[in-house]
């Protein structure tokens, strides 16, 4: 299967290569069946790699050792959903799943555009089949998911416990499909500016792919910081860390885009401004793959050391310049057809919006690659951390939560002052209330946090006044009740009204992060049972251990038998998870916690400890030496969420004696033996539990980002939803075309 | 009332306005971020030019046997990435990664304090899980 998996790649390769050609050669000659030819070498290329794909995930399934990515990834014991995930968890197969996400979404832009914008769509299958084939290639040259070893080992090292997540199967093919979605509205762009047609054409035709593209960022992100928080034992969802900003970064740039593109289409504006933005999008995006998977930045933050360093430089830097070249090369093309005409005005919003976006993303830009042009220019290797950030993106994002209030109420071209009293006087007035509550209700005088929570105030507002505005001129016309006059509203104008709810969630979610992040409490400290601890306004007590022991169900009568020989030992769980065996065994502790003498919840925090195939810790060590990974004790709410993790390094406490005295008299091949060791330690633990580390955090408003990220992704989800009346606009779409070819007929 | 500005160097000076302040914004950025920022350095680079009171990004792999664990203080050395070079010992107090272990690459923020070398609070970062397979040893877990 290895080699057929093989086959498929140089063939996607060759058909990267012929499409390319074609593409140009068609466009270029005049000869439109080649460029035909080039827009299905899309779709062929989309065929061969699902087939490459499908491959490399039936080696996973079936555990087929001989492929050298899954005995480094999975095992046969690797429960099956992680098995499948397992795929992307290698840089092979992370390689092999950009690729084939990208010809997924490019066979899709193709499919739906085929027909129209025929000047165009030639340049863009080349640039497509361009990053195909650059990712391809990498597969081919440097690191291939096919490459095998005979005879295979015995077995495979396993899935990474911490990588053993619910969002795992999730997250990286939505980060993924962020970034190759990117690339089709770069490719028409550079489309476009080649074949000189820059109206709003090409930007109609991908819009619904940066949009796309946006969303499916913004999801990955949100489920990276949710992994962030409830798996990684430190309690937070976001730390600046290099990754985390790649993807932010066309994130940032999207948001501007998505915003801007709207002039573009209504007043013939910005139109170098656009062609910039997506283009810079797009370059980000293959940056942001490349930071995650080059180990350019290897020194500071998480990247393993790669081959794959040369060949991406060489790509950013073919489209930094490639960009700039098209877009100088092109000004007279894109000039503005219309004026700024007041600085009180929704174009002049969105310009601002777009320039405190692509503020930010500039001073994110700056931090994240800090390491790399620090070295450049000082040739020492420095990084700035989380406080150099907040300085910067804090007053940035607050501008934004404002202005995304302020804008949708003003007025196109020029807002008369009396139009912006009608519009602005709810809203404002709904946020002073806001500030007064907050204040009146006790918020610490933390300024930052007091005025996100005042423009948060006002960009709920704004949207509920937008929304009940629609809703009342709809039943003024129609005579409908509330609920179908706002149905009706919303669907007739999905794009609005989506970009509305997705402002209402932006606010939602920084209200979440402003109040988190201001207002927390955090206790980190070491516990015996029955001591307790403060944090914030909450007592939290350790009440009594917790122990359990994952095993065979043929192994349990052996445990409960040295299980009964400890006083507590009845209480130590014998659980069986099927497939699961590197998961070994669970330490923890029920924590009750309480408010001012009464009882408000009980936690129970523990650690995972799983087996690893290293003999040099012994027979029962190997069992427990593994990836301990935290399963946090968390009391969500409205309000607030109480989160506790639970730590017992076993190799400092007196219960290492048993694991030594395991190693010593148990042999290697005896692993019931070695099972029972471990529930003699999980009885030891439940008689005499050493004391523990807690780390102990009170945060309000979590659950906020979480819901303001839901109704963002409904928000987009609306926005991109095809309205009822696409089908017309296509009709329509044609009859302009017909109506352009008979002016130009009529010049001639 | 003034008479307008005409519209082309109304223009212009709004262009001018916003260049600059972008300009004058940018250059705070870039100072800042060069002033602020800590250097990264491996053991064997902080042994040669610690100076005391300074705080650095030390950036190395955790030296095997070396992790031991009182209480609150976590006592650890570190080795340069390419395992040569001296161990150099590090107490650290606060929050310690799930994926912490030795052999692991780490990064901590440390001051050299009376000798030893104090990590700050905290400051304790490892590497993002899904890169563990490029380790060098080519195990995952």
């Amino acid at each position: 299967m290895a080699v057929l998996g093989r086959a498929c790649l140089l063939l996607a390769l060759a058909i990267c290569l012929y499409g390319i050609g074609a593409s140009l050669y068609g466009v270029r000659a005049r000869r439109p069946e080649w460029a035909e030819s080039g827009r299905r070498a899309v779709f062929a290329l989309a065929f061969v790699l699902t087939v490459a794909f499908a491959i490399l995930e039936v080696a996973f399934l079936r555990s087929d050792f001989t492929f050298d990515t899954v005995a480094a990834t999975s095992s046969r014991t690797t429960p099956t959903f992680y098995k499948a995930a397992a795929v992307w968890s290698s840089q092979e197969g992370s390689l092999l799943l950009w690729a084939w996400l990208l010809s997924l979404w490019s066979s899709l832009v193709l499919f739906l555009t085929r027909g129209r914008l025929r000047e165009i769509t030639p340049y863009a299958q080349a640039v497509l089949l361009g990053f195909g084939g650059f990712f391809v290639s990498l597969m081919v040259f440097y690191a291939s998911p096919f490459d095998t070893t005979h005879p295979a080992p015995a077995a495979g090292a396993g899935l990474d416990p911490l990588l053993r997540y619910w969002s795992m199967m999730i997250h990286p093919p939505m980060l993924y499909s962020g970034y190759t979605l990117a690339t089709v509205p770069f490719a028409f762009a550079v489309g476009a500016l080649v074949a000189g047609r820059v109206d709003a054409e090409w930007i109609r035709a991908t819009r619904r792919f940066a949009l796309a593209s946006w969303m499916f960022l913004g999801i990955g992100i949100l489920l990276g910081a949710r992994w962030s928080y409830s798996e990684l034992g430190w309690g937070g969802y976001w730390g600046w860390d290099a990754v985390e900003n790649a993807a932010l970064l066309p994130w940032l740039t999207g948001t501007a885009f998505l915003h801007s593109i709207m002039i573009q289409e209504k007043r013939g504006m910005l139109k170098v401004w656009n062609a910039s933005l997506i283009l810079a999008t797009g370059t980000l995006a293959i940056m942001g793959t490349f930071l995650v998977r080059s180990g350019v930045l290897n020194s500071i933050h998480a990247f393993g050391a790669s081959t794959l360093g040369v060949p991406f430089v060489v790509l950013i830097a073919v489209l930094i310049v490639g960009s700039v070249a098209l877009v100088t090369s092109r000004l007279e093309l894109l000039r503005s057809e219309h004026r700024l005409d007041s600085l009180i005005s929704r174009e002049a919003a969105f310009v601002l919006n777009n320039l405190l976006l692509v503020g930010l993303a500039f001073v994110i830009f700056w931090g994240t690659y800090f390491p790399l042009i620090s070295k450049v220019f000082t040739g020492n290797e420095s990084s700035v951390g989380p406080p150099w950030f907040d300085r910067y993106t804090v007053p940035l994002a607050l501008a934004l939560v404002l202005l995304s209030g302020v804008g949708p109420l003003l007025a196109w071209r020029r807002a008369t002052a009396a139009n912006a009293r009608r519009n602005l006087l709810a809203p404002a007035i709904a946020s002073l209330l806001v500030l007064v509550a907050a204040v009146a209700a006790g918020v610490p005088g933390n300024v930052k946090a007091l005025l996100m929570f005042t423009f948060a105030g006002f960009a709920i507002a704004a949207v509920a006044q937008e929304f009940w505005r629609g809703m009342r001129a709809r039943r003024a016309l129609a005579d409908e009740p509330a609920p179908k006059a706002l149905l009706a509203l919303v669907r007739r104008n999905r794009r609005r009204y989506g970009g509305y709810t997705v402002h209402l969630g932006i606010a939602v979610l920084f209200v979440g992060v402003a109040a988190s992040s201001s207002f927390h409490h955090q206790n980190e400290t070491s516990l015996a049972v029955g001591q307790s601890t403060h944090v914030g306004a909450y007592t939290i007590r350790y009440v009594r251990p917790t122990a359990t022991v994952h095993d065979a169900p043929v192994l349990d009568n052996a445990l409960r038998g040295v299980l009964r020989t400890y006083p507590q030992g009845a209480q130590v769980g014998l659980a069986h998870d099927g497939t699961d065996l590197n998961h070994v065994l669970d330490l923890g502790a029920v924590l009750d916690v309480s408010k001012g003498g009464r009882h408000v919840v009980t936690l129970y925090p523990s650690k995972s400890y799983y087996d690893i195939a290293d003999p040099t810790q012994g027979s029962v060590g190997e069992l427990l030496g593994g990836q301990a990974v935290s399963n946090v004790g968390l009391s969500s709410g409205v309000l607030r969420d109480i989160w506790s993790a639970f730590d017992l390094d076993i190799t400092s406490t007196p219960l290492q004696r048993i694991v030594d005295r395991g190693n010593q008299i148990v042999p290697f091949n005896r692993t019931d033996l070695a099972m029972v060791t471990v529930a003699a330690l999980a009885g030891a633990y439940m008689a005499q539990p050493p004391p523990a580390q807690f780390n102990l955090l009170v945060s309000p408003l979590i659950a906020w980002i979480w819901a303001g990220g839901l109704i963002i992704l409904g928000g987009g989800l609306i926005a991109l939803w095809p309205a009822a009346g696409a089908l017309a606009a296509r009709r329509r779409a044609t009859v302009r075309e017909v109506s352009r070819v008979a002016r130009g007929l009529a010049r001639a | 009332m003034p008479r307008a500005m005409n519209p082309q160097r109304k223009r212009t000076v709004r262009l001018v306005v916003a260049l600059t302040a972008a300009v004058v914004l940018a250059t705070a950025l870039i100072y800042t971020s060069f002033s602020a920022a800590s250097a990264a350095v491996t053991p064997s680079q902080l042994v040669r030019e610690a100076q005391t009171g300074r705080s650095y990004e030390l950036t190395g792999t955790v030296v095997k046997g070396s992790v031991q664990r009182l209480g609150e203080t976590l006592r650890f050395s570190v080795q340069d990435r390419t395992g040569q070079g001296i161990a150099l010992p590090v107490v650290y107090t606060g929050t310690v990664p799930d994926p912490f272990r030795e052999g692991r690459e780490i990064v901590v923020t440390v001051s050299r304090q009376d000798g030893t070398y104090v990590g700050q609070r905290d400051s304790l970062i490892t590497k993002c899980p899904s890169k563990f397979q490029n380790a060098p040893n080519g195990s995952s877990a």
